[in-house]
């Protein structure tokens, strides 16, 4: 008995210790990166914020959530820089004056996936509002992501673009999720879905689904870098996040951009295109 | 079925190799989990000791929000914590959204009201003659508390082990306070969500074994401590 009561007195001890160096730890020198997951999701980030970590000096929280609450995030001032992939709600976003810069750093794209015997015939479409246009009509299931993100701000346009309103349809699902969980429904559902190509891939072998529709201009996915205007939020690290756009603009990691996920995948996930100064 | 093959061979040999990152992330649960039920546990145990030993007026109203606290929501309380830690919001000036800290504070809340119910129906399960046996034979209130605790020890320990078990293998809230950062914030629940988000099948389900395993050991420890003395 006393063994034990020892035992559990030692563990108690040891918890608060460790328990004291959590609770302390230094705020000085954060920066705080709201994201989309797709950025997280890729790997990517895990290359890239270590290296500006050690440059700058700094502590980079990464919270990784869809473009829409990451630019929520940004209108409250609760983060300091973006990197986001909604660009009609990035302008207004830039318009009301919650960002001080915004610029492209890279791109990739989205494909249109369902199921490999596609149902309702889009295979080799040219354009993907003619697809969208004939999932309508056909009926198939197309599951929507449905949560703000970069990609369902996408799609809705697309849908816009096709004059559909897809809200209300029986075959139209929204799932409220993330993109590697929505294709994973609509795989289960034999659906159709627009997703971004790196998480496709990243998933595909676990998927039933095969890319349909691709190439098309209107499928472009552009990431940029948004600076939270520090003239409206006194608390943003202003400096933090102009160094982190310096940073991810640069000539070096704009190469380990575009180098990033050829190993693995064959092709590289992103395609960077930092602007010209 | 390959996929969970795959993942009990992930498990095993991630944890044979002793793969540096998956330790810190254990680590890093057992210091906030192990945190936030040592607080939760002093107040839990107190207030459910401090409501079971005394009348007042609206003691059955103080138990009924005790009661429905042990089922509090771990995403409504995570939502409570982060706005009151906004950097715009009252407690912003503290700076700790996103930290460890904000973590073991979410938890501590909703580990408390679990220990302080059971603490409460624990005590209160005690005979009044016991009670009053203690007092008469000369022992001051303090020491009443303590032979009270000692004979209840049984659920107390189960109490430990409820509130434990419910902050450790907590996602929500976690997430939401700590935001998952990689090294700092990240614990086995969230890394398991956002490694199934990535595809990588495999090392979520060696995750989520970690998780089990882990989970076992503490509570086979404190079962061990539970039972020992009673034959």
């Amino acid at each position: 008995m006393s063994a034990i009561k020892r035992t559990v007195f030692c563990a108690v001890i040891m918890l608060m210790v460790a328990s004291l160096g959590i609770v302390g730890c230094g705020k000085k020198g954060e920066l705080i990166l709201a994201t989309t997951t797709s950025t997280q999701d890729s790997g990517l980030l895990d290359v890239l914020i270590p290296d500006f970590e050690k440059k700058a000096g700094l502590k980079v929280k990464t919270i990784a959530v869809g473009s829409g609450q990451a630019m929520a995030m940004g209108e409250r001032g609760e983060a300091d820089v973006l990197l986001v992939h909604s660009p009609d709600a990035e302008k207004k976003f830039m318009d009301a004056g919650f960002g001080s810069a915004r610029r492209k750093v890279m791109y990739n794209d989205f494909i249109i996936v369902g199921p490999a015997d596609d149902p309702a015939k889009i295979k080799g479409e040219k354009t993907s509002v003619d697809a969208l246009k004939k999932l309508a009509a056909a009926g198939a299931i197309f599951m929507s992501r449905g949560d703000k993100s970069g990609t369902h701000a996408k799609e809705l346009k697309l849908w816009k673009d096709g004059k559909i309103d897809p809200e209300k349809q029986k075959w139209y699902q929204s799932t409220g999720l993330g993109m590697g969980e929505t294709l994973k429904v609509a795989s289960e559902k034999k659906g159709y879905t627009l997703a971004d190509r790196g998480t496709y891939l990243a998933l595909k072998k676990n998927l039933g689904l095969d890319i349909l529709v691709e190439g098309d201009e209107a499928l472009k996915n552009v990431y940029h870098v948004v600076e939270v205007n520090a003239q409206k939020f006194p608390k943003v690290n202003k400096d933090g996040a102009k160094a982190f756009a310096d940073f991810i603009l640069s000539k070096e990691v704009q190469a380990v951009i575009g180098k990033f996920g050829v190993e693995k995948f064959g092709s590289p996930l992103f395609f960077p295109d930092a602007e010209a100064k | 079925m390959d996929l969970i093959l795959e993942g009990i061979s992930k498990a095993f040999s991630l944890l044979i190799s002793l793969d540096a990152e998956l330790f810190a992330v254990v680590l890093l649960t057992l210091q906030i989990s192990g945190s936030a039920t040592l607080i939760s546990l002093f107040l839990g145990m107190s207030a459910g000791t401090a409501v079971a030993l005394n009348a007042f007026p609206g003691k059955r109203l103080v138990v009924s929000i005790i009661n429905t606290g042990m089922g509090l929501p771990p995403v409504v309380v995570g939502l409570f914590v982060a706005i009151m830690l906004w950097r715009s919001g009252p407690l912003g000036f503290l700076g700790i959204l996103y930290t460890p800290g904000a973590m073991v504070i979410a938890q501590s809340i909703i580990a408390t009201p679990i220990i302080a119910g059971i603490t409460l129906a624990a005590m209160q399960n005690l005979p009044d003659k016991l009670r009053l046996q203690i007092l008469s034979l000369g022992a001051t209130r303090a020491q009443m508390v303590w032979l009270l605790m000692k004979e209840a020890r049984l659920p107390l320990l189960a109490a430990v082990m409820a509130g434990f078990g419910g902050v450790v293998s907590e996602i929500g809230a976690s997430i939401m306070v700590g935001g998952n950062i990689k090294g700092y914030t990240r614990v086995l629940t969230t890394a398991t969500v956002m490694e199934t988000g990535r595809g990588n099948f495999d090392v979520a389900i060696a995750l989520g074994l970690v998780l089990l395993a882990l989970a076992f050991i503490i509570n086979y420890f404190l079962t061990s401590v539970q039972q020992t003395g009673r034959r």
